[in-house]
């Protein structure tokens, strides 16, 4: 096999100085896959943008080492050259197909403007190298996917059609940045399946950038763990993952949330806290000037006849993928949205159809944490300031609520003095912790947390995971847990219920559900799970 | 082998002291407004002459260490004139601009928040839009009494939509962010969520758009005092001065130019300073300068 890459002792810094990256050495070979892991701020991606000679200008550069594609150094060749060689020797996919297409140019079109620049093919000529292109990345009906722009295919399918970009001059290198991170898991797994294909057929090189443990598993030959700038640990997959020498590697590899569901827990209490029956949302359809005169259009219908109970102590995993109505339903329940059928009760009351005004004494019963840290607390505030807003509203006095902030904070594992600082002097995991904390101080009986560690890196999302787990025994809260990822929820949680389309597919204890699906959906779901096939408890294939 | 690669370093940040870095534009531009809003503040004392009394001896004198622009058709010191008339550029411009803020803000975060509201207070202000400034303030002034106030309100009125709508679009995005949704989770009072969660979103722009408002108002202010529509002719004003001097322009035209390069000058540092506030609040940059 021949070295494609080649990469010695690249080091990166920023304009002050500040070193990005410090001695990244490796090489890939011609049909080999190579995955650079690691949690966000760990240079992956910037060891990328190096490659392909995109760093920002001004304010990150190379300052030594040697990236050799092919044996020629692309740090050192003029401009022209490197783009040149962009495209027609090294491609690249990104993480997020819409923003990487241009919204108002068909697919077809630009893959045909990469053959323009790079190649002096006639049009029929590029023509059909474009049609090969898309049936490569298997895409049906390619004659209208050819025409058709950026927003009107699917995810996936977007993702496809950049591949189909990268790949369409047959480059010896293909950099792959969290390409799969946006997609569902099973499209995902879709997509994992295409770009091995394809690599085996042209005997690409891939440098594989994901924070994802499970993705390695899937899809590397070969493996670097990355920590801030450095390479921790490199090696082939099994090498890493079985026999990790570095317990940062062992650390990273004991973070991810085993496939398999937790041991039951005693129920503590037969208190309902929860009790959503037949939920439905429609989202009517915009009205129209006509609407008067031609029947109206039917709404969408997000989420149909959904039932569930949760008891105190407990957590309910709703799982499914994006669209599948899952945060429709987190949304009702918080009445964010007024649900248009079915009933809410939280703690026996039906909160569903109550007014702004009727149901402001059961807000404090039911409190959400959200999916982004960094939105989610006012940044003009201070953390003591967010923490005693809600208390005091239900008539709590000031001392009284910022004592209880204090005791909230030291709860979550922060420093009682945070409470004095601003949100944007904290890291991500730690104001989700902060949200946390904001959520208790409510003592709600519910807690609803809609994707609350996906934004997190995966050590950050066990630790907030263990808390989640801590506060529910010593506070007997009860906890609905949004969340697409199978893993978390099946280390978190009691129940689960799996949504699809808005509808509810299965719905039991944790292990049945996950342990023995009983519906396709379900299984189809556990099956796309990314490095199901390794059981990282044990360090095995499984 | 290692070919090292030009590590380039920026020169090292000049500071004032304890300020951020200011850029020239923006310091002269905050020069030249500070010095016009002292020479309106201490007008009896930077003026050698009255600016009002008649001396027909005197009459369209060229400048002189007496008189230092000349004097006017009636014999009045010019450069007392455009001290004065400073007062009431800068007392049309500030007001408008607070009166505007005062009323447009309140109205935009109604309108942002409340759709039913939002419906039908933005058609007035689209209604409000379509009406010609000048024209209006011609109107309202022609049935009144001619005066700062009357001006003011005249002026005032079609800039109110530019607030509304700005606070508005404001408004529209922060309400969808996470922690505005947390504090109607939490029971806070809408009142209090408009006030505290929202209301510190609109605060930036509002004051690149103040600084736009100023500049505009001063330059309506001397539009119509230009037509004869604006503060009576007794008070001096830099568009009465200027209108004065239009029937001695082939004569002398000093008369038009010095107050209309004051005006020229006012506006522009208005402006380039209202440019600068954008760049410095700009939330890109201010990321920079938190990290």
């Amino acid at each position: 096999m021949s070295e494609v890459l080649r990469v010695e002792q690249l080091c990166v810094s920023t304009c002050e100085g500040k070193p990005i990256l410090d001695n990244i050495s490796f090489e890939i070979a011609a049909g080999e896959t190579l995955c650079l892991v690691g949690e966000s701020g760990s240079g992956k991606s910037v060891t990328s943008l190096t490659t392909l000679g995109l760093l920002p200008k001004g304010s990150l550069s190379a300052t030594s080492g040697r990236i050799l594609l092919e044996g020629e150094d692309v740090l050192a060749v003029s401009n022209g050259r490197l783009k040149a060689l962009r495209g027609s020797r090294m491609a690249m996919i990104f993480q997020e197909p819409m923003t990487a297409l241009n919204p108002v140019l068909s697919v077809g079109r630009q893959i045909d403007e990469v053959l323009q620049a790079h190649t002096s093919l006639g049009a029929t000529q590029r023509r059909a190298k474009v049609m090969d292109a898309l049936s490569q990345v298997h895409l049906p009906d390619i004659e209208r996917i050819h025409d058709a722009y950026p927003h009107q295919l699917s995810g996936g399918q977007r993702q496809r059609i950049m591949i189909a970009m990268a790949l369409v001059l047959e480059p010896r290198l293909l950099i792959a940045d969290e390409p799969t991170t946006a997609l569902d898991v099973t499209t995902q797994q879709q997509i994992l399946k295409l770009i091995r294909e394809l690599q085996q057929q042209h005997g690409t090189a891939v440098l594989f950038i994901t924070h994802d443990m499970g993705v390695v598993v899937d899809i590397a030959d070969r493996v670097c763990v990355m920590r801030h700038g450095e390479i921790v640990e490199s090696g082939s997959v099994d090498d890493v993952l079985s026999r990790p020498q570095e317990d940062y590697t062992k650390a990273l590899l004991a973070a991810v949330p085993a496939l398999k569901p937790r041991a039951a827990r005693q129920e503590t209490s037969p208190q309902v806290v929860l009790d959503v029956s037949e939920l439905g949302k429609v989202y009517s359809a915009p009205g129209s000037v006509f609407s008067w005169f031609v029947k109206r259009r039917q709404g969408t219908r997000a989420v149909h006849d959904v039932s569930f109970l949760l008891k105190r102590g407990r957590t309910l995993g709703i799982v499914g993928e994006s669209g599948s109505g899952k945060s429709t339903v987190a949304r009702c329940v918080m009445r964010l949205l007024s649900p248009t059928h079915g009933a809410v009760r939280v703690t026996g009351k039906d909160i569903s159809e109550l007014s702004p005004a009727g149901l402001k004494p059961h807000r404090k019963r039911i409190q959400m944490i959200f999916q982004d840290p960094n939105r989610s607390l006012n940044p003009r505030m201070t953390i003591g300031k967010s923490l005693i807003e809600g208390p005091m509203n239900y008539g709590v006095s000031f001392a009284d609520a910022w004592a209880r902030g204090q005791q909230l904070l030291e709860l979550v594992g922060l420093p009682a003095d945070a409470i004095e600082r601003f949100p944007h002097q904290f890291s991500g995991g730690q104001r989700q912790r902060i949200a946390i904390a904001r959520a208790l101080a409510m003592e709600p009986d519910v807690i609803v947390a809609d994707e609350a560690v996906s934004a997190l890196d995966v050590s950050v999302q066990a630790q907030v995971l263990a808390l989640l787990d801590d506060i529910q025994q010593r506070l007997g809260v009860a906890i609905l847990f949004i969340t697409h990822d199978l893993r978390v929820a099946a280390q978190l949680c009691d129940d689960v219920l799996v949504m699809q389309h808005g509808q509810l597919i299965e719905y039991g204890p944790a292990a049945q559900v996950l342990g023995n699906p009983q519906q396709p959906y379900t299984r189809q779901l556990m099956d796309a799970v990314p490095g199901k096939g390794w059981d990282f408890s044990t360090g095995q294939r499984a | 082998m290692n070919k090292p690669v030009p590590l380039i370093l920026p020169a090292p940040r000049r500071r004032l002291i304890g300020l951020p870095r200011v850029p020239l534009i923006s310091a002269l531009s905050l020069l030249v407004l500070v010095a016009i809003m002292a020479m309106a503040i201490f007008a009896p004392w930077v003026a050698n002459h009255d600016p009002i009394a008649l001396a027909p001896a005197n009459r369209l004198k060229p400048p002189s260490a007496d008189f230092w622009l000349g004097t006017d058709a009636y014999g009045r010191d010019l450069f007392s004139r455009i001290v004065y008339g400073a007062r009431i550029s800068l007392i049309v411009g500030i007001g408008v601009t607070v009166l505007s803020i005062l009323i447009g803000l309140p109205l935009g975060l109604l309108a942002g928040y409340f759709r039913g509201l939002d419906a039908v207070l933005m058609r007035v202000m689209d209604g409000l839009m379509a009406i010609p400034g000048v024209l209006l303030a011609i109107a309202i002034v022609s049935l009144s009494s001619a005066g700062v106030w009357t001006v003011m309100i005249a002026i005032m009125i079609p800039e109110i939509p530019q607030v509304v709508r700005l606070v508005r679009s404001r408004v529209l995005s922060a309400r969808e962010e996470p922690y505005v949704e947390a504090a109607v989770l939490m029971g806070t009072s809408t009142f209090k969520i408009l006030l505290r969660h929202l209301m510190p979103n609109t605060v930036a722009p509002l004051i690149v758009q103040g600084t736009y408002i100023c500049a505009s108002a001063i330059l309506t202010e001397a539009i119509l005092s230009f037509l004869g529509a604006g503060i009576g002719t007794e008070i001096p004003s830099w568009g009465n001065i200027i209108s004065e001097g239009r029937v001695y322009f082939q004569l002398k035209p000093s008369l038009v130019l010095w107050a209309g390069l004051a005006l020229s000058l006012c506006i522009l540092s208005i402006n380039l300073l209202g440019d600068s506030v954008r760049d410095a609040l700009d939330p890109r940059m201010k990321k920079r300068g938190a990290a």
